[in-house]
């Protein structure tokens, strides 16, 4: 089969692997019928991750129809012909994380947990296709994929609707919508978001169905406060304002009551000096993490205010303004996505028209363009916001 | 094989720990080991002339009395004398080491004198040479015996597992079950009530065996066990299971303990070949996990070997496998 392979920093191949064949009783095989590139992958393609493997099948957000299913699976959970989205942690469903509904810190389905441990103190879920720290499993990105405990994490969804409105449910539109969830947000409140990728506009979204009464969304890339303007949310513009100036001039100095970082590690600054300065020290690893967003984010909040964050971070980062979240009382939450929480609830408003995730998608490719599609979304080019790869 | 009783009373962390423990009673007895205090005593008696009268006893052996040569008998004359109170003061297999270090550097300079010299005083470096290398081989011997078994290498490793002690000492209690999770055992044999025989893969590719005998078996509490005499590595271990606060399962605490057959340097090189003890305990107890909490122990593109994958970097990369090596890792 036709897979997307990473070869190397900046390097991704599709190539011809063996088709995936069932290693575990509880494992299902799928057809993947659409899958995506996500802005985390994005860290991986930068060799930012550590632990990727050259010829690692890359892919965390895709969906198919089950077309084998191990001898542990029972036949009334899943069978052949299923359609499903796969949520991307995955998850044994047995133990205290998976009880505790922490589905991303699953205890039992990362082979590589040794490794893990010594980077994050203890172990995390197995991840599709996201480097040999979360397990080495391949991902989906391809025409296949393997799924394990396919009788606790796939969702199962009716024809009624399109792979367009369904897919994301894998990862990028419950990442927002935790990432609302977690400001606890209240009447009245102002929800700032860092990142008006497609996890920041799923955030305001879901920051907008859940009672906010102002949303704002920061970025640099003008194409992307443009989506987010025209749902109606407030934009500032990180390379033409400051941005803790606008945001105390857009809450009358009260400062946003709940902000969300949806950038990451990544993170670009607007003065061009500490740019340079994170840049460098990232470069010669004297941290692994540029933390702009978050930066900002704390010093931005209101006292008392939550800090949420669902950008992705993989190992430490420098100057972080202790003495502001300590001093101002601020709440700090952050999550990998407990994807399987969210499947039932968001389906429910996907169906209702409450949320409407085809909104983001900009491209769409056969898998066979995936260097292309990377490289689009990498550079930004052609006001690409996400691209949905069809094998 | 020494054990220490385990005194511990508080209450360890939650996470994986471990011990390289120094066997307290092995080195205590060092101190009254007939050999080791004659080495250092003899250590002191060569030591103090060579510190005082450096020019004297350099002709004693043969060598001219110049500056040079008393600088370095007074050299190795302090470095007597540190063996020596290393050795009588705080013994360790490592002073004895130390000396036998000492005597190949005295051998070597008596063998350059002889070389150099001429006329009567090669005998009386010849007789020098004799006695140095008569004390060497003491000393090598004494260093051999003494650092074999001067260690124990305990390891304590904790997890908890989502279900009942009862259910968990359960699985625990089929022996015969332990090999599929345990990365270095090949075979467990239940050979009577309260016996066993051990087959395990140690580094280096060899394999070791040994019959155990249960010392203790508490049910839903506790297993101790012990290898019995002729076992090729003398080893205990217990585990104990211990109900977690507020439904949280099972806690399950092992601790194992092993005569080194050379000592700690075995542990370094041993280390050295990829072979860590206590990272090994802590994946065992992982896949223990695993297996009781989902059934199987969970395997990946890039680990799909199950217990043999032993956290081996770096990995095959995480795309699907051949038939070749699928058939090779579900073997």
């Amino acid at each position: 089969m036709k897979a997307a392979c990473w070869m190397g920093p900046d390097t991704v191949e599709v190539q011809d692997v063996p088709d995936p064949s069932i290693l575990n009783d509880r494992d299902a095989i799928v057809r993947v019928t659409s899958t995506a590139i996500c802005g985390s992958d994005l860290h991986l393609l930068q060799g930012y991750v550590p632990t990727m493997q050259k010829g690692d099948v890359l892919g965390h957000e895709f969906m198919g129809e089950v077309v084998e299913v191990g001898p542990g699976v029972d036949s009334d959970t899943l069978r052949a012909g299923d359609r499903v989205v796969v949520p991307f942690p995955i998850a044994c469903g047995s133990c205290l994380a998976c009880q505790s509904e922490l589905y991303s810190c699953c205890e039992n389905t990362n082979p590589n947990a040794g490794i893990a441990e010594k980077v994050f103190g203890h172990p995390v879920a197995g991840i599709y296709g996201y480097s040999h720290l979360t397990g080495g499993f391949a991902g989906g990105q391809a025409e296949y994929a393997r799924v394990p405990f396919a009788d606790v994490n796939p969702v199962k969804v009716d024809s009624g609707l399109t792979d367009e409105q369904v897919l994301f449910l894998s990862d990028i539109l419950p990442t927002g919508y935790m990432g609302a969830e977690m400001c606890d947000i209240r009447d009245g409140d102002v929800v700032a978001v860092w990142g008006a990728g497609a996890v920041g506009q799923f955030a305001m979204d879901s920051a907008r169905v859940l009672g906010a009464d102002t949303v704002i969304a920061i970025d640099k890339e003008t194409y992307r406060l443009d989506m987010a303007a025209e749902q109606g949310y407030i934009t500032v513009n990180l390379e033409e304002e400051d941005v803790r100036s606008a945001l105390l001039e857009l809450t009358g100095g009260r400062g946003p009551d709940k902000c969300i970082d949806a950038v990451g590690l990544e993170a670009t600054h607007g003065a061009p000096h500490i740019r340079l300065y994170d840049k460098v020290k990232q470069t010669v690893r004297a941290e692994s993490d540029r933390p702009h967003a978050l930066r900002q984010a704390i010093l931005s909040c209101r006292s008392g205010g939550v800090v949420s964050v669902i950008g992705a971070y993989g190992g430490l980062i420098d100057k972080f303004p202790a003495g502001a979240w300590m001093n101002r009382s601020l709440t700090l939450r952050a999550g990998q996505c407990h994807v399987q929480r969210y499947l039932g609830p968001l389906l429910g408003r996907i169906e209702q028209g409450e949320l409407d995730p085809t909104r983001v998608i900009t491209h769409t490719l056969p898998l066979t363009d995936a260097p292309r599609a990377y490289d689009l979304f990498k550079n930004k080019e052609d006001n690409c916001e996400k691209v949905v790869l069809t094998p | 094989m020494q054990t220490d009783s385990d005194t511990r009373t508080h209450r360890r962390p939650a996470g994986p720990a471990r011990a390289l423990r120094k066997d307290r009673t092995s080195l205590t007895s060092l101190k009254r080991d007939p050999l080791v205090r004659g080495l250092g005593v003899a250590s002191a008696v060569l030591g103090v002339p060579q510190v005082t009268r450096p020019g004297e006893f350099a002709r004693g052996v043969g060598v001219e009395d110049e500056p040079r040569n008393r600088l370095a008998t007074t050299a190795v004359g302090v470095r007597d004398l540190v063996a020596a109170a290393g050795l009588l003061g705080r013994p360790h297999p490592a002073w004895l080491w130390c000396r036998v270090g000492g005597d190949v550097m005295d051998l070597t300079m008596l063998a350059r004198a002889l070389r150099t010299q001429d006329g009567g005083r090669t005998r009386r470096t010849a007789l020098a040479t004799a006695a140095t290398a008569a004390i060497t081989a003491t000393d090598v011997y004494a260093a051999v015996t003494r650092t074999r078994g001067i260690t124990t290498l305990e390891l304590t490793s904790s997890t908890t597992v989502a279900k009942p002690p009862g259910e968990v000492y359960g699985l625990w209690r089929q022996l015969d079950r332990l090999p599929t999770f345990m990365a270095h055992l090949d075979e467990v044999r239940v050979t009577g009530p309260r016996t066993s025989h051990w087959k395990a893969t140690a580094p280096f590719g060899t394999t070791v065996e040994w019959d155990a005998e249960t010392t203790e078996d508490v049910s839903g509490e506790r297993i101790a066990w012990r290898s019995r005499e002729g076992a090729d590595i003398d080893n205990s271990g217990e585990v104990r299971f211990v109900r977690a606060p507020g439904g949280r399962g099972t806690e399950i605490h092992v601790t194992l303990r092993y005569g080194l057959p050379a000592g700690p340097l075995g542990k370094v090189v041993a280390r050295y070949f990829g072979e860590e003890p206590s990272q090994q305990l802590d994946d065992d107890l992982r896949r223990f996990k695993q297996v009781i909490e989902t059934g199987e122990v969970v395997r990946s593109e890039g680990a799909p070997t199950g217990k043999r994958a032993r956290g081996e970097f770096p990995q095959r990369p995480a795309r699907p496998l051949t038939e070749d090596e699928l058939r090779e890792a579900l073997s």
